[in-house]
């Protein structure tokens, strides 16, 4: 078991280290995260009312367009050098690699998240942070459902002809649920209602979500590493 | 002795539709909605006929991870591409309805939407398997798929049910249930839907091996 953790946390090390020296998904995922920020300026009357309506939209749409830039780069990072074939064929499960990639990508997208957050914030004219723990669990939870599923269809894709555009299009459709309770609960969060027992039953939905896909994720991924 | 059987379930099916066919126009028009009301016996077995196939398939998915037998993966993508067919007969025969009995093409309405990202999850599933070329490569990764989208579907439903009980309902049937004759065609014609749908899978099962006989005899070529 303590092995296990360790192999997990040797490839989550490898992974934010091999992204921080180059900074190259980051950088991308968060201009992307500025510029879409920017466009849902010109789509509506940002005035701070309408703005606290969609915020929960608003905030996930931007979050799952950049995690996927993030996402997108996972597996993809390492075909150069065949690095894929020797990290599958290293002593390691493949679910401590999964696991490994999983909360790398994990940090990377919170770490964006964070930083869209308060940018969101300051340009809409909006005081998100009136229920400021319970929106950072939503964000965590929600964030973990993404990753998790998108990991797992990162390396489904990491092979195939049109890699960048089959992620967001088998992450998104299975993602609705999760983006769905994230998006209800976060605009009643932003608008500085705590949650309550009216919508108590998005967040057991996505603690639903995030067991059932990080369990069948860990259970299929050696077949899709060695399938592949 | 398959095409037989094939031939005599299509057949049935045919002789059902078109019993069912004669009854349906017989009855009166309903009595709030008129006669669009009656496009409720194919909109509702389209559905489950459609629901049927994407049990089958979760099935047949987990058994080709366990055996690796090819016939399990291509009875996947056969019940697959028929299911979102039946599905999307579904969609259309829902919105006609609605075009009628609300006045617009769609609705945000919960059994709507959820029917509608179930068609778009079974359409990642084709598209996926349309970018991998190694065949055993694209059966797994459609398998492992069709997975995560079998669990995703009551997710869904119930996601979107709990988002839409928080809105205003739409009018729906609004209660209100089937004289018994009209539920005995109802039964029938379930049945022959749901038999149409066995013999598209049948027929679309063997395209299936066609298609791979072609591709061994082609990579035989190849090596040759």
């Amino acid at each position: 078991m303590m092995a296990f953790v360790r192999q997990v946390l040797v490839i989550m090390a490898k992974d934010l280290r091999a992204e921080l020296r180059t900074k190259e998904a980051i950088n991308a995922s968060l201009s992307f995260a500025l510029v879409v920020l920017l466009l849902f300026s010109f789509a509506f009357d940002p005035s701070e009312e309408t703005t606290r309506e969609i915020s929960g939209g608003l905030l996930w749409i931007v979050f799952a367009f950049a995690g996927t830039l993030l996402l997108n780069r996972s597996f993809a990072r390492e075909l150069n050098n065949d690095c894929l074939d020797a990290l599958i064929s290293a002593p390691i499960s493949g679910a401590a690699l999964f696991l490994g990639k999983a909360l790398a990508n994990y940090v990377l997208v919170l770490a964006v998240e964070l930083i869209a957050l308060p940018l969101f914030g300051v340009f809409y004219n909006v005081r998100w942070t009136s229920q400021f723990w319970q929106l950072m669990m939503v964000i965590a939870l929600a964030t973990w459902g993404m990753t998790v599923t998108g990991t797992m269809f990162s390396a489904l894709t990491v092979n195939i002809r049109l890699r960048e555009v089959m992620l967001p299009i088998l992450n998104f459709p299975i993602l609705i649920p999760a983006l769905l309770g994230a998006m209800q609960l976060t605009s009643a969060l932003v608008a500085g209602k705590p949650i309550a027992a009216d919508n108590d039953a998005w967040l057991k939905m996505l603690i639903g979500f995030d067991v059932m896909y990080t369990a069948v994720s860990v259970f299929l991924v050696e077949t899709v590493l060695v399938g592949g | 002795m398959r095409d037989k059987i094939l031939y005599i379930i299509g057949a049935v099916a045919l002789i059902l539709l078109a019993r069912d066919m004669y009854l349906i126009t017989g009855f009166p028009a309903e009595a709030n909605q008129g006669a669009i009301f009656k496009i409720i016996f194919f909109h509702v077995p389209m559905a489950i006929t459609a629901l049927t196939c994407a049990m089958v398939a979760f099935v047949a998915s987990i058994l080709f991870l366990i055996t690796k037998n090819f016939q399990y993966d291509a009875l996947a993508v056969a019940v697959t591409e028929v299911g979102l067919a039946f599905l999307a007969g579904n969609l259309i025969t829902g919105s006609i309805w609605g075009r009628v009995a609300w006045g617009i093409w769609w609705a945000w309405d919960a059994r709507l939407t959820s029917a509608l990202v179930c068609w778009l999850l079974y359409a990642g599933y084709l598209m996926l398997r349309n970018a991998i070329e190694e065949p055993t490569q694209r059966a797994t990764f459609a398998a492992v798929f069709s997975i995560f989208a079998f669990i995703d579907v009551p997710i869904v439903i119930f996601s979107i049910k709990w988002w839409r009980t928080q809105h205003p309902q739409p009018v729906f049937w609004g209660g209100g249930s089937f004289p018994p004759d009209w539920s005995a065609v109802f039964g029938w014609q379930m049945l022959a839907i749901l038999l149409v749908g066995v013999v598209f899978t049948a027929v679309r099962l063997r395209q299936e091996q066609f298609q791979r006989e072609i591709d061994s005899l082609r990579r035989m070529a190849h090596a040759l």
